[in-house]
């Protein structure tokens, strides 16, 4: 009886995820391994085909030199400015309200904002112009707006991850750290960076899967034709510009293995930390 | 003798004053309790002595040294929180290390002195243990130990049992004793637990809202408060108003009221009105119901409390005095109870003092 009713509490998200994401997922992969054109039997022709096609191939370096930087970047500014407002500062609420906006606003509207801001004509050029700074170098259209919008749009949701993370951590920790003889930088290192790890590789492995699947800021404020043609803009040409789907399926499948590697190489990072006696326990208890 | 600690400490947050003008000065080697109740201001004393807050106003003194300048990692103070703050992310040896490794003492003697000070808190065979997986007065002892194994100058302890059962909080509380006599350590120790305090302390100072209500030996507390809230604090559970009626010398007074006359020690002039504070063990059955330190009553409420009891006696004037007995009066039956005029305080009324 017991256990009839714990099965049917679960029944419905087992029904969900089901029919939400493992059929989707594994309707992808069928379709990736059908090509449209030839034989009826299942071939790796897609796959084939993508990996001895440079142009195709290429993306998924350009992806990964958007991703990679942009991760590190986003989560050492997040983690920095997190440790230093973990007691709280002054206007907490207001700049926290400020920093979830971009999140907020969605993709398009930061894009807007950034073409807006940085593009050619933009308050920024403008401004440096008017102070007879001359011409600044470009900052829209190409790698360098992608960054800013990945960061821009990356940075809050990481940031408020770790702040809440970091601040779960017991004060009296730091506390008796630091009664103990330890320096500032001695307590982040030997006892709260330790406890932070944790979080931090999970808001890497998130904030890097986010950035690898980036497609709409690669669109809007990059160069989709070029140097920002990452590895979602050559699904969604194959799937919308040629109509093949089978195609289109077979790239996201490869998106979709990078990103699990990633995801892999953070995991057996933390696994290192954690057999050389460094974040093996989560935060601490309150 | 080294370890004499000297403050005047005042500290607000924003409008509130927490700490107004706390000031003490400590004999190296005394064991000092702030005893008080939650809020009143005694973990923020800590926390300033150890530099973890700054205080509004004040000085620190550390013998010839002047420590309210320094920050908490050069006051060279041991501290034990309540709820223990061990790193969980690091075992019980490496724990008890960590004052150590900081200091960048050797590898052989961090080694020495770990096990040293681990056997004195008899916790040897635990090193290689997480905190996790200790019990709660396993962890008090390492907690213990890593504050004590840099041979602090001051030792600080913030309610340090208070999350211990009652059991062990009586076996750590004597440790805890042991510790400190043996080492010959300065220590400040903080609890709203007035049995903890009496037990312990060479001096207490009772705390409310941030001052100083007295200060004194465990004896002079528990048996000469100087004002209400003191004897409240230390288990005067009985308050009866009374008069002054006869002054002589040295403040000697005779007060009457409630139907009892009651002499004692008190500032106050003839006419005054004075109450007078009676510990519920102070008061017994008695079959002679003359004479003035007698008060008639109906027994209201009886509570068995193993060995004793608690019993509510209601006298004929409306007081109503808390009696711990060791027989069991029936209840609404009129007995008749003596105080021990020599155990009855007198004080002056709350708000003159
Ligand atoms: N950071 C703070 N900001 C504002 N008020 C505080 C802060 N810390 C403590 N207080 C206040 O100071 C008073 C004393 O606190 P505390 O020293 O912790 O009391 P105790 O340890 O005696 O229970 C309490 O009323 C508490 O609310
Ligand atoms: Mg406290």
């Amino acid at each position: 009886m017991k256990r009839g009713g714990l099965l049917l509490l679960v029944l419905p998200s087992v029904v969900y995820l089901l029919v939400m994401f493992v059929y989707p997922f594994a309707y992808g992969v069928f379709l990736s391994l059908h090509p449209a054109k030839g034989a009826a039997g299942a071939s790796l022709a897609n796959y084939l085909a993508f990996f001895g096609d440079p142009w195709q191939l290429r993306t998924i370096a350009v992806t990964a030199s958007l991703a990679v930087p942009n991760t590190i970047v986003t989560v050492v500014l997040a983690l920095t400015v997190a440790y230093a407002m973990r007691r709280g500062i002054w206007a907490e609420r207001t700049i926290t309200a400020l920093l979830v906006l971009p999140i907020a606003l969605g993709t398009v509207l930061v894009a807007e904002g950034i073409n807006g801001f940085y593009g050619p004509k933009g308050w920024l050029n403008q401004g440096l112009q008017a102070a007879g700074l001359g011409d600044p170098p470009r900052l829209t259209h190409n790698y360098t707006g992608v960054m800013i919008a990945l960061f821009v749009q990356h940075f809050p949701f990481c940031f408020l991850m770790l702040l809440g993370y970091i601040s779960g951590i017991d004060p009296a920790l730091e506390a008796s750290a630091r009664v103990l003889g330890a320096r500032p930088w001695v307590v982040f290192r030997r006892v709260m960076w330790p406890l932070i790890a944790p979080g931090a590789a999970i808001a890497f492995a998130l904030v890097f899967v986010m950035n690898f699947g980036v497609f709409p800021s690669a669109v809007l404020v990059g160069q989709p034709a070029g140097a920002t043609r990452t590895i979602a803009i050559a699904a969604y040409q194959q799937a919308f510009e040629h109509c093949d789907m089978s195609m289109a399926s077979a790239i996201a499948v490869v998106m979709g293995l990078c990103q699990l590697l990633g995801l892999a190489i953070v995991v057996g990072l933390r696994g290192r930390l954690a057999a050389t006696g460094v974040a093996t326990v989560g935060a601490g208890k309150r | 003798m080294i370890g004499r600690l000297r403050f005047r400490l005042s500290k607000h947050f924003g409008a509130k004053n927490v700490l107004d003008d706390f000031a003490l000065e400590v004999r190296g080697g005394e064991f000092v309790t702030f005893l008080g109740p939650s809020g009143c201001g005694k973990s923020t004393a800590l926390n300033l002595l150890a530099g973890l807050l700054a205080p509004s106003a004040g000085e620190i003194w550390l013998d010839d040294q002047r420590l309210d300048p320094l920050p908490p990692e050069r006051r060279g103070f041991g501290m034990v929180f309540q709820n223990y703050a061990l790193f969980p992310h690091l075992s019980v040896f490496d724990n008890v290390a960590f004052g150590l490794d900081v200091r960048r003492v050797s590898r052989a003697e961090v080694d020495e002195r770990v096990r040293r000070m681990l056997a004195l808190v008899k916790l040897e065979g635990f090193e290689a243990r997480y905190p996790a997986q200790l019990s709660g007065g396993q962890q008090q002892r390492v907690a213990i130990a890593r504050a004590l194994v840099i041979e602090p100058r001051v030792l600080l302890l913030d309610e340090p049992l208070s999350n211990l059962d009652a059991k062990l909080r009586l076996e750590m509380r004597a440790e805890i004793k042991r510790l400190h006599q043996g080492l010959g350590l300065t220590s400040i120790y903080v609890t709203h637990d007035q049995a903890e305090a009496l037990s312990l302390s060479d001096r207490i100072v009772v705390m409310r809202e941030g001052r100083v209500m007295q200060v004194g030996a465990p004896a002079d507390i528990h048996d000469r408060p100087r004002n209400l809230f003191v004897a409240d604090f230390v288990g005067y559970r009985n308050v009866i108003p009374l008069t002054v009626t006869a002054r002589g010398a040295d403040d000697r007074v005779t007060a009457e009221g409630a139907g009892l006359a009651l002499s004692g020690r008190c500032e106050a002039a003839a006419g005054a009105a004075v109450l007078a504070a009676v510990r519920p063990e102070d008061l017994r059955l008695t079959d002679d119901a003359r004479g003035p330190s007698v008060a008639r009553g109906t027994v209201r409420l009886v509570e068995y409390q193993g060995r004793e009891y608690d019993v509510e006696v209601a006298l004929e004037s409306g007081v109503v005095l808390k009696a711990r007995l060791p027989t069991a009066p029936k209840v609404g039956s009129v007995v008749a109870l003596a105080l021990d005029s020599a155990r009855v305080v007198l004080l002056p009324p709350e708000g003159a003092a």
